[in-house]
């Protein structure tokens, strides 16, 4: 059972915490110890977060170390770029093609990197880059606040569990009214996503 | 069945199957839901104290009473709540009680990064430290009984990553608390309970003594254990730096260490008895370290790992390459690539339509001294609202505030301070400015909620943690009850309202209360149309920018609203100077 480590990066209220939650609990279901690492509480709200996910035979930290995470998850295209040294030189980005603009950049007093040099940035690891337009798939599944959702679905084509596992996770952690839309949307991501 | 909790949930669950029946806290990250999660469970009462102290006194009377209790804070809560801390060691108990108390190593939410370690071995209470969330179950269990076998509060140390790491823990679906039993009786025990000096000179010996035999307990308890492996080097660890060190150094000998004070001194020789060399690897203060230090035995420590910030395998890792202990060359870790390209950074902001916006762009234009405190609103230091000149800790602002004045800053000069930090210690300050003939305007920043460690009650919600309706206290009726007489109360995000009200505070002669009341945006949810921007006014001038409001981005030509985010409370309207903003009333 080889080990895999995930960095899920985001702006606080993009909802990196319930998509770590459904790919913790669904290492669990596959039969992985699971750790997970995030800070809560509002004081994130609107800055930069990450969470840590590590499935493996053993994981004694739940921290993944820089240079070994296997899969990173970008819920903004910067916060990808932000978490660029924890990858692994074979590692596997998914990436939202979606911008919130920090602060600075709204202000005019920073610039917002342009995708070929935040692609540029993310290959220079050696791994591959993915592109999806999460946002968007979301919002024709019912809401654009489902993207990391969507963004899980094209990459559990890489990781294992079959279709069947994913949508009882996210069944067991999304709010009873909201579960139908959720799994449309992770059906969506897992269409979009490498084959 | 395995199930993944938080080590604050897992401690939780952990305690309440132990009988805990009465829980105490104070929000404040990272140890927040350890009691929120406490109250979910079915025949505890669990209730957020206004502070930490009044949390702990209440654990302790609860103890007194003969039930299980446990009192969760964060780590500078612990400051607050010391006092009790000391005395709670002297009298003992009838009853175990739990502190479990959260570390925030590398201050991700916190104002500092103190080692609540070291209040072990000030108020010489035992401490235990869980490396993961089964352990954090087990411990809660242990620390109880450690509790009443000995007579003394055990704490429970968290850091950031036990406390919000998510771990598996077995769990058992039919286990249920032990039935509700007769309480031990409480008895009347003057010599035990009334701490005066004639007393507390009899009770010091008792906890020295006490010491001496939790000192006994450590050697022989399987919290603390070595883990044999390659004798070359032995490390020591406990709580999350652990599990960080058994990845960096898979093949060392151990010696792990659950109950992190009393230290076992015979294990600990035995062990280096064993080893070539010790490395110590510990978060902040050098606390294991000279320990070591004092029994004679040679070690590595802080002259490898930082004394500063938060851990993680990398940092070890690179520390131990760095000092030559460990070799270089480490399979799929390559250098980060070389980037010019500058990644902005991204800190957190005051929410669309968040009353502190306003109120920090009326404060910051009228050119005043604003002396801050622990909320959301300290974000208003940061740009492009740079309003506040200070924050230290919990209830400070307003102290500080009434000795600016008093040492020479008389003019201009005003306390912020939130609802529920007003309930945890802004009270006596109030109190104090007002006795002594101070005249600082404090401002209330009123949201309706504990709004930074996320949306907790407190008195003045009217709800209690376990969602049961309670007397909502009037912090208008009680700040004129006080001695008051100059309070008002008005939306800050009414600019022109607030402006006139807070240059009539400031001229005024007397001590005064501005009740700046707005519902926390993110908790009410309240929507109007968002404005519109006419790209034929706006002048791209940025004035409505530097309210720093995350929906307003600047284009080539005009700023634009970005309306998913927007929650229309209109602030912008005001602040236009050429009128390029409108809005629909509605």
């Amino acid at each position: 059972m080889k080990k895999i480590d995930y960095l899920l990066a985001g702006v606080g209220g993009q909802g990196t915490i319930l998509a770590s939650r459904i790919l913790a609990h669904t290492g669990l279901e596959l039969g992985y110890d699971v750790k997970t690492a995030e800070v809560h509480g509002m004081a994130q709200r609107g800055g930069s977060v990450e969470s840590h996910v590590r499935w493996g035979k053993k994981v004694h930290s739940p921290l993944v170390e820089h240079g070994m995470a296997d899969y990173l998850i970008g819920f903004e295209m910067v916060e990808a770029a932000r978490w660029l040294t924890y990858l692994n030189n074979n590692s596997v980005t998914f990436i939202n093609r979606f911008r919130i603009p920090p602060l600075l950049v709204t202000l005019g007093k920073a610039r917002y990197p342009s995708e070929k040099e935040i692609e540029n940035l993310l290959q220079s690891r050696g791994g591959k880059v993915k592109w999806l337009s999460a946002d968007d798939l979301a919002k024709d599944a019912g809401n654009p606040a489902m993207a990391g959702v969507v963004l899980l679905g094209a990459l559990s084509n890489l990781v294992g569990g079959g279709r069947e596992i994913w949508l009882k996770v996210i069944k067991q952690l999304v709010p009873a009214r909201f579960v139908e839309m959720n799994q449309k949307a992770f059906l969506a991501g897992r269409d979009a996503g490498p084959g | 069945m395995k199930e993944l909790m938080t080590g604050n949930e897992a401690l939780a669950y952990g305690a309440y199957l132990s009988g805990v029946r009465v829980g105490a806290g104070y929000p404040g990250t990272p140890g927040t839901q350890i009691m929120e999660k406490f109250a979910s469970f079915p025949g505890v009462h669990a209730e957020w104290a206004p502070n930490e102290k009044v949390a702990l006194d209440v654990g302790i009377g609860a103890a007194f009473a003969g039930t299980r209790a446990l009192v969760s804070m964060k780590h500078v809560g612990l400051n607050v709540a010391a006092d009790s801390l000391f005395y709670a060691v002297y009298t003992g108990l009838n009853a175990g009680l739990l502190i479990a108390c959260a570390d925030d190593p590398g201050m991700h939410s916190s104002q500092n990064e103190q080692d609540n370690r070291n209040y072990a071995k000030f108020a010489r209470a035992p401490m235990l430290e869980p490396s993961d969330s089964e352990e954090a179950k087990q411990f809660a269990a242990t620390a109880l009984e450690m509790s009443e076998t000995f007579d003394t509060p055990v704490i429970v140390r968290f850091v950031t990553r036990t406390s919000h790491s998510s771990s598996v823990v077995d769990v058992d679906p039919a286990a249920v608390p032990p039935p509700v039993k007769e309480n031990k009786p409480y008895k009347r025990e003057i010599g035990k309970f009334v701490m005066v000096p004639g007393n507390a000179r009899r009770r010091h010996p008792v906890v020295e003594e006490r010491i001496g035999k939790l000192r006994e307990y450590a050697e022989t308890t399987p919290l603390n254990r070595i883990e044999p492996g390659n004798d070359d080097w032995g490390i020591v660890a406990s709580g999350a730096v652990y599990q960080y060190a058994r990845e960096v150094f898979p093949e060392a000998t151990f010696l792990r260490l659950g109950m992190v004070y009393p230290l076992p001194e015979k294990r600990i020789r035995e062990f280096a008895g064993r080893v070539k060399k010790i490395l110590v690897i510990e978060e902040l203060d050098p606390f294991f370290e000279e320990q070591f230090r004092l029994l004679g035995i040679p070690v590595s420590g802080k002259d490898v790992f930082p004394i500063v910030g938060e851990f993680s395998p990398s940092l070890i890792r690179q520390a131990a390459i760095k000092a030559g202990i460990l070799p270089a060359a480490v399979s799929g870790f390559s250098a980060a690539p070389a980037s010019d390209i500058p990644i902005p950074v991204r800190p957190p902001i005051l929410c669309p339509g968040c009353g502190h916006r306003g109120m920090f762009t009326v404060l910051k234009e009228a050119g005043v001294v604003v002396m801050g405190d622990i909320g959301c609103y300290t974000l208003g230091a940061a740009s492009p609202l740079e309003a506040l000149h200070f924050c230290g800790c919990m209830g400070a602002s307003i102290g500080v505030a009434h000795g600016m004045d008093k040492g020479g800053i008389p003019d201009r000069l005003v306390a912020v301070i939130g609802d529920s930090t007003l309930f945890h210690s802004g009270l006596h300050p109030l109190i104090n400015t007002l006795y002594n003939q101070g005249k600082t305007t404090t401002i209330i920043a009123d949201n309706g909620t504990t709004s930074m460690t996320g949306h907790q009650h407190h008195p003045g919600t009217g709800y209690t943690l376990q969602k049961q309706p309670t007397v909502k206290v009037d912090l208008e009726r009680m700040i004129r009850g006080i001695g008051f007489n100059k309070v008002d109360v008005c939306d800050p995000n009414k600019r022109d309202d607030f402006r006139k009200i807070l240059e009539d505070h400031l001229k005024s002669d007397e001590a005064s209360v501005i009740i700046a009341r707005r519902p926390c945006a993110l908790q009410s949810r309240e929507r109007r149309t968002p404005p519109r921007i006419d790209p034929e006014l706006c002048l791209n001038c940025g004035t409505c920018l530097d309210i720093g409001c995350p929906p307003l981005i600047q284009q080539e030509d005009c700023v634009s609203i970005n309306e998913a985010l927007c929650t229309g409370c209109g602030l912008c309207v005001q602040v236009c100077p050429s009128d390029a903003i409108s809005q629909e009333e509605n």
